[in-house]
């Protein structure tokens, strides 16, 4: 019997296991897709049936961060010679790097973009999370008037798909020149993370004992110390899983940036495919910029692993 | 040290009354138990008296001063919870520490390190020093509770069922440390339970609790000899006091279903519904005594046997020496000691002698 029901336990586990890879390996075609377009050679991206075994390149990468022109002669034996590496891959497949008046190399507009990208989602995350772990704090341990009421109206702002509004959000920051501006972009993700923060948090921070904080007060704390050194450790879990969220959504958010931001202040999700220039498209250098524009989000994720894993089992915060 | 007191305390949550006008004094260097029900109220006169919560009505004064105004940091009392008063990511040393290292202490770091290790070595939780809480068993944490306590030499002790979460042998261990521990320090404690035996047991004195009101404080043996009445006569002894309804004639106390019993003259008593209280040390099992009963049941206790009798339709406790060989169902006779009778009003509950 107990043989029996061992041998089931076994199977039913190779079962899950084999479920599991499959299923990984399904979330994984598009990554590998995209990275392995991004190491071919463009004639290779858009073969048919796709290449699986190629020589991986870096010459996408170079495109990515430069500005190219067609070559319309041969080059120079002696300026091939000279160029390094990297310059002669461009200069292989029929490009020349853009340089300006005194000789230097015009970059693209990527790192900046990719840059900016980085200042405002790190930014929105920021205040989102905090102002949400702050409004929550305030939600779970006091008396609010009105609390079911206010907290329906912010979740109800995440009712609307947000690109509802875009028309109206494009006049308004239009109107009070917030067109194009970091800061612009900033406060609208903001806007948006903060509801969910708000909610999300009120679940984590109404697990943590209220005791905790008022052993605290008694032991001569202020409320404000209280809540630094006891309720901001003890959410830690929480305030990771609300980061990280809040994090990909003003990481990958493109409708928005895309309406509101044109050079200075665009991010990189309307950035890239701008790349698909005029005559040729060159999915490469796409690939490319959409490789290292995965990383930010997967490092976060994976800095964050440990947090995260107990705290997607939403507000079981102690083991 | 200090004194403390309640006047007129009434604290309600939206609709609920959780306390009722309530008047409380605790001396300097005195053990106060406060003894009630689930739902009694006791927590919340620890939290008022904290300054966690503010009274609806009423004052609180610590050593004659209102204390109405102040925060729980200003109040400089400590409070033991029955569970979550640990910081489950510090160790038993940063927990001991906490209270040290509040801003408004500014205790120096060798003094944090001495108090420490004092209280450590009172509590014998040295061993546990570096130990993170979660990994504590409950014994060890609610001494590690009680030693945040300690470590600040507060003017109030406040604890909250410190000991009930523990099992029978932990709990009576801690009891006596608890108490020495106070007498030690000549601090003033305010202790509460829904545990009779630990609050006879560790009690200079006990108020006792019931739906948000005091319905009695007094010392252990005031309380237990003489309840106020039959709600206190019923919570406090472990077997609780035997109540027996019945009336007064010609001199003989006669229970509801006609038993005759010796009384003790009484003449308040005389003529009216009664309920007799007696407390099962003060019940005797004789041959000739003037009342048979049936056992219906007997438990050895080894200090003692508790003998339950079948009277008519209701059940007595009488506690007899061990040596007594009783068989159930075997027919007995017994008396009281008349001079031991508690007076209840059959009506009110209300013991004559407190009626005044
Ligand atoms: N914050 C609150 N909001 C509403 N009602 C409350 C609140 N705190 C306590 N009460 C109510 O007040 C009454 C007294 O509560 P309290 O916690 O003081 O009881 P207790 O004597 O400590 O009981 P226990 O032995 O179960 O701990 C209870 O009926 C409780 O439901
Ligand atoms: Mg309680």
């Amino acid at each position: 019997m107990a043989v029996v029901s061992t041998r089931a336990g076994r199977l039913g586990n190779r079962l899950a296991i084999t479920a599991v890879i499959l299923v990984t390996l399904v979330f994984l075609s598009p990554i590998y897709w995209i990275t392995s377009t991004a190491f071919k050679p463009l004639v290779l991206a858009t073969s048919v049936p796709p290449t699986v075994v190629f020589e991986p390149s870096i010459t996408p990468f170079v495109k990515l961060f430069t500005k190219r022109a067609q070559l319309t002669a041969p080059v120079d034996p002696a300026v091939y010679e000279a160029a390094p590496w990297w310059e002669k891959l461009i200069l292989d497949g029929g490009e020349r790097l853009s340089r300006d008046g005194k000789g230097e190399i015009v970059y693209s507009a990527y790192p900046d973009r990719f840059i900016n990208s980085l200042i405002i989602a790190v930014t929105s995350t920021v205040l989102a999370v905090s102002l949400g772990t702050i409004t929550a704090y305030g939600f779970s341990r006091f008396r609010v008037k009105g609390e079911a009421d206010l907290l329906f109206f912010i979740l109800s702002t995440r009712m609307l798909p947000p690109i509802v509004v875009a028309i109206p959000m494009f006049l308004m920051y239009r109107a009070v020149g917030l067109n194009d501006t970091h800061f612009g972009l900033i406060i609208l993700y903001t806007a948006f993370n903060v509801s969910f923060a708000v909610w999300l948090m009120k679940g984590f921070i109404d697990e943590i004992p209220k005791e905790y904080e008022e052993a605290a007060l008694v032991d001569g704390y202020t409320r404000m110390q209280a809540f630094f050194k006891i309720v901001l450790p003890e959410a830690a879990t929480g305030i990771a899983a609300t980061a990280v969220f809040c994090f990909i959504t003003a990481w990958n958010e493109y409708a928005f940036a895309l309406i509101l931001t044109n050079r200075r202040a665009q991010t990189a999700p309307p950035f890239i495919p701008s790349q698909v220039g005029t005559g040729l498209q060159d999915w490469t250098v796409i690939a490319a910029g959409t490789v290292l524009f995965l990383l930010p989000v997967a490092i976060f994720t994976f800095l964050l692993r440990n947090h995260l894993l107990r705290g997607m089992s939403f507000g079981a915060i102690r083991k | 040290m200090a004194h403390i007191r309640l006047k007129g305390i009434s604290k309600t949550f939206g609709n609920h009354v959780a306390l009722k006008d309530l008047d409380l004094e605790i001396a300097d260097g005195e053990f106060f138990v406060l003894l009630g029900q689930t739902g009694a109220g006791k927590t919340t006169t620890l939290r008022l008296v904290a300054g966690l919560e503010k009274p609806t009505a009423g004052q609180i004064f610590i050593d004659g001063q209102d204390v109405g105004d102040w925060g729980a940091a200003e109040r400089d009392v400590a409070l033991v919870l029955q569970q979550y008063s640990l910081y489950p990511r510090y160790t038993v040393r940063e927990n001991l520490e906490f209270p040290l290292k509040s801003p408004i202490r500014k205790s120096s770091p060798d003094e944090i390190k001495a108090q420490v290790d004092r209280v450590a070595k009172t509590l014998r939780i040295e061993h546990l020093m570096d130990r993170k809480v979660d990994r504590l068993s409950g014994g060890e944490m609610q001494r590690v509770s009680i030693g945040r306590a300690i470590v600040r030499r507060p003017r109030v002790f406040l604890m909250d069922e410190p000991l009930s979460a523990l099992d029978a042998k932990l709990r009576e261990a801690l009891r006596t440390e608890l108490k020495n521990l106070q007498v030690n320090l000549g601090a003033t404690f305010l202790f509460v339970t829904h545990d009779q035996v630990e609050a006879m047991a560790m009690g200079d004195k006990i108020g006792v609790l019931n739906n948000g009101q005091l319905v009695q404080t007094g010392t252990p043996h005031e309380i237990y000899a003489n309840p106020v009445n039959t709600f206190v006569a019923r919570a406090v002894g472990s077997p609780p006091m035997n109540l027996i309804n019945g009336q007064v004639e010609q001199g003989s106390a006669v229970t509801a279903a006609g038993q005759r019993l010796p009384f003790d003259g009484h003449d308040a008593a005389a003529g009216r519904a009664l309920t007799f209280g007696i407390r099962p040390e003060d019940l005797y099992l004789e041959g000739g005594a003037p009342v048979a009963a049936r056992v219906h049941d007997v438990e050895n206790h080894g200090v003692a046997k508790i003998v339950t009798l079948r009277l008519g339709d209701s059940l007595l406790q009488a506690t007899v020496p061990t040596q007594t060989s009783l068989k159930i169902d075997e027919e007995v006779r017994f008396s009281w000691h008349p001079e031991k009778v508690v007076l209840f009003d059959g009506a009110s509950g209300i013991n004559l002698r407190h009626a005044g």
